[in-house]
């Protein structure tokens, strides 16, 4: 039993063992403006089959398939976040690297930004505490050489 | 052929003794210590060693059975097959799950035996309460692969022939990545074990720290080098250049590196002012509860990458289950007994103390936010029943920004005096490596223009340039006379130059990072024999192709000629290698290196049998070996810092010893 547990979970494991190769020539697009589009977008898309990959770094068929559709759509005059709506439509928020900013990731969102906050309110309460206590300066850098010659 | 018959049985018997020695280990020293018993607390250092022989045994055996390719033994037929060359023989010992758990409680006893060999000047009880934490966690861990991943287990009848090996792992990174990382993620459990103890007796002292900070620095070193080695291996293998991928397993060796780099710095405050001894307590917990929870996430399956061999859930769950014992049991420690300690020292915000503190409320945020976006997907599926992906983009709209302010801050830090440091001086200070930093970038920006490269590249300047002007600075470099500045340059400490070079490093890769992300070139074309295409400085010209036969794979090599501007040419021979034994394809890239940039090919696919029709990527890759190079300028930082006088020398036993570190001018890091 453990032998084909090993076997299944390998075979599942396939895709994501594939090397990438990602883009293939004969997908780009004549226009270098709509093309460099084209791959900014493909890095902010998941590969649906592959585990950690966006479409624009697999060779995965489906990365292809949807590397082609985002292009039609840039050919068909859609803007960035139309492109990026309709393959959510079409496959799920699951699909974007970077999650939307919404309720259901507003912790995802800000929470570096509260880290931050609650470190820098920690280390104020560090220093504050000790506020009314004086702090002896050290020696001065004068003081310093005096000391140095002193000691030789 | 008894031999090879008792192999297996004698690894497997080995690892039990060492379960039954764990028990022992984790028990007579921590009742010796409650009672006070000098004789149960010594016990405790020859059973380490006897731990860690049984351990070595079980794996010498392990790899015994891989070198003979015993295909009764199931992890051997699994992974490993005759015509494997001998190093993939070795090193496909750990290229498995339960053989790479060998190799983490191998490492774990080797940390664990290292306390009795180096730590004969330590207290009796802190010594014996060390030794006994690390059996904890020996303990568990030699459990987990006693009855969930056994590397012994038999099959029978015997194959005649193996599997062979995942053949992305086929390569010398296996060697170097695992070992590296594990002796980095294993060693913080040092520290953990320092802390713990240190919990139980209610004793944080600067003896404490000095004990401490050599163990956080190696386990920071070989993490460090670890995860450089791992890039590098990632650049090479998975064949489009790219480095660093956010993938939740590189995170999860992200993560323990920045705390343990927080843990690093603000242990310097203990040892230095007995300041932060609390917060210094939970770093050191919460680091090595990072690793535990990065051994989790890779070999638990939670997660689907390279990295998980074959996983299956019921291993994650008595992984989580250790997970949650050690952290939680911990955290609990912490929270009863940290009233126990008290921590003094005053200072004020701007001084050196006040730096570190920056230094680690930024790394903590960082930290922070790479834990969440790491397991934010996981959490939410959970909670939610839907998927969401967190990937690239998230992290570097956020962790990457959190991290700028401490790169800026980076070489001023060790220009602030203890206590109360004068902010203007420190500027004045700095004030020429500023302005060497925005000249060099002006120059750039003048060269190839553009905003954020100027800029990125002059603060890996600033970085780099203000931390080797530190030592300068301090043995008076242009304030004495040449050979005063040279005896003062000999007298500083080591640490200093360690501290340094830590720094300088970071500025290396720094700027590696910024020229590789703002100018390589990437070229992709169908390209038939004879034709040329230009790579920014070099023309690429396809020679020939051809199949060869390697010993457990085929390639098929397409073999070009590249050509320099100045008329230089190099062969480059990228393929596309098939393991028939596994019937699994990888890319295999040619990298060659100029200077510190490199030209890089591989092949998509290769019409071979055809008219040799092949998809190629070629790349031009500015400046890139220095993101690797900087990170090993960082070991050595380290190194240099473990060096140091009074890390070699030990804590003072009285105080007539007090000698050797007060004299030094000024001993900062």
């Amino acid at each position: 039993m453990r032998v084909l547990g090993f076997i299944a979970m390998l075979l599942l494991a396939l895709p994501a063992l594939q090397p990438a190769w990602a883009l293939n020539p004969d997908e780009r697009l004549a226009d270098p403006v709509l093309e460099q589009r084209a791959r900014d977008l493909s890095k902010e898309l998941r590969c649906l089959v592959c585990q950690n990959q966006s479409i624009d770094g697999s060779d995965a068929e489906l990365a292809r398939d949807l590397r082609v559709l985002v292009r039609e759509r840039l050919t068909e005059g859609d803007t960035n976040a139309q492109v990026l709506d309709y393959v959510v439509a079409r496959y799920g928020e699951w699909v974007l690297l970077k999650p939307r900013l919404g309720g259901h990731t507003l912790l995802l969102w800000v929470l570096p930004g509260l880290l931050l906050i609650a470190g820098a309110s920690m280390g104020r309460s560090l220093f504050r505490s000790k506020a009314d206590e004086t702090v002896a300066a050290e020696l001065s850098e004068d003081e310093k050489q005096a000391l140095d010659r002193l000691r030789g | 052929m008894t031999n090879t018959l008792s192999l297996a049985e004698t690894g497997h018997f080995a690892l039990v003794l060492a379960f039954a020695l764990s028990i022992a280990c984790s028990i007579i020293p921590v009742v010796g210590w409650r009672r006070g018993d000098a004789r149960l607390m010594q016990l405790a250092s020859p059973v380490a060693l006897a731990q860690f022989a049984m351990v070595a045994i079980s794996f010498a055996a392990l790899t015994q059975a891989y070198l003979v390719s015993d295909f009764s033994v199931l992890n051997v037929w699994q992974n490993s097959h005759t015509d494997k060359p001998l190093i993939y023989k070795i090193t496909g010992v750990w290229g498995n799950h339960e053989g790479s758990m060998l190799l983490w409680i191998l490492t774990l006893a080797i940390f664990a035996a290292s306390v009795p060999l180096f730590g004969k000047h330590l207290p009796r009880d802190l010594k014996a309460l060390v030794i006994a934490v690390q059996s904890w966690i020996l303990l568990a861990f030699t459990a987990f692969i006693l009855f969930t991943s056994n590397p012994f287990d038999r099959l029978q009848p015997a194959p005649p022939q193996g599997r062979d090996l995942n053949p992305l792992l086929q390569d010398l990174g296996l060697a170097i990545h695992p070992p590296l990382l594990y002796i980095g993620y294993v060693g913080f459990s040092m520290t953990f074990a320092f802390a713990v103890a240190a919990l139980l007796i209610g004793r944080v002292d600067a003896a404490w720290a000095r004990w401490v900070r050599p163990w956080t620095l190696a386990a920071w070193m070989f993490l460090t080098l670890g995860i450089s080695m791992g890039s590098y291996w990632a650049y090479y293998e998975l064949g489009w250049g790219g480095w660093w991928f956010w993938d939740p397993v590189e995170n999860a060796s992200l993560m323990p590196w920045l705390a343990g780099t927080a843990l690093l710095h603000s242990a310097i405050v203990v040892e230095k002012r007995s300041a932060l001894r609390i917060w210094t307590i939970l770093l050191a917990i919460m680091t090595f509860s990072l690793s535990l929870l990065g051994t989790f996430l890779v070999r638990s399956g939670v997660l689907t990458s390279v990295h998980t061999f074959a996983s299956d859930p019921g291993r994650g769950l008595v992984i989580l289950g250790i997970l949650i014992v050690f952290i939680a049991g911990s955290l609990a420690l912490f929270v009863w007994r940290a009233d126990s300690i008290q921590s003094k020292g005053l200072f004020a915000p701007i001084s050196r103390e006040g730096g570190l503190v920056l230094n680690n409320i930024f790394l903590s945020a960082v930290t922070g936010t790479v834990l969440l976006g790491t397991l934010y997907p996981l959490l939410y599926e959970n909670f939610s029943g839907q998927k969401i992906s967190v990937g690239p983009p998230f992290f570097n709209l956020t962790a990457v920004p959190l991290f700028l302010p401490l790169l800026v801050a980076m070489p001023l830090g060790p220009f602030l005096t203890w206590k109360r440091a004068d902010a203007w001086a420190v500027s004045t200070r700095m004030f020429g490596v500023l302005l060497i930093s925005a000249a060099i970038a002006m120059g750039i920006y003048l060269w190839r223009g553009g905003s954020l490269a100027p800029l990125g590249i002059m603060l890996g300047f600033w970085l780099l340039l203000g931390s080797l002007w530190e030592p300068l600075w301090r043995a008076k470099a242009g304030r004495a006379p040449l050979a005063e500045t040279r005896r003062r340059l000999g007298n500083l400490p080591r640490a200093m130059w360690g501290g340094a070079l830590g720094h300088a490093g970071m500025g290396i890769t720094t700027i590696g990072i910024v020229a590789t992300t703002a100018w390589s070139v990437e070229v992709i074309e169908t390209m038939r024999p004879g034709d040329t295409i230009q790579v920014k400085h070099y023309a690429l010209t396809y020679e020939t192709v051809e199949r060869v036969q390697g010993p457990n794979y085929i390639d098929d090599i397409v073999r070009f000629t590249a050509t320099m501007e100045n008329g230089r040419s190099f062969p480059l021979e990228p393929a596309k290698r098939f393991y028939p034994n596994r019937n699994e394809p990888t890319t295999e890239a040619a990298i060659h290196t100029l200077g510190f940039s490199q030209a890089y090919v591989s092949l998509g696919d290769v019409d071979v049998s055809g008219d040799g029709t092949a998809t190629v990527r070629a790349y031009w890759r500015p400046w890139t070996t220095l993101i690797w190079y900087g990170t090993i300028v960082m070991f050595i930082g380290g190194f240099l810092s473990l060096m140091d006088r009074r890390l070699r020398i030990g804590i003072p036993k009285a105080p007539k010893r007090r000698s050797a570190p007060a004299t030094m001018p000024e001993p900062a890091e």
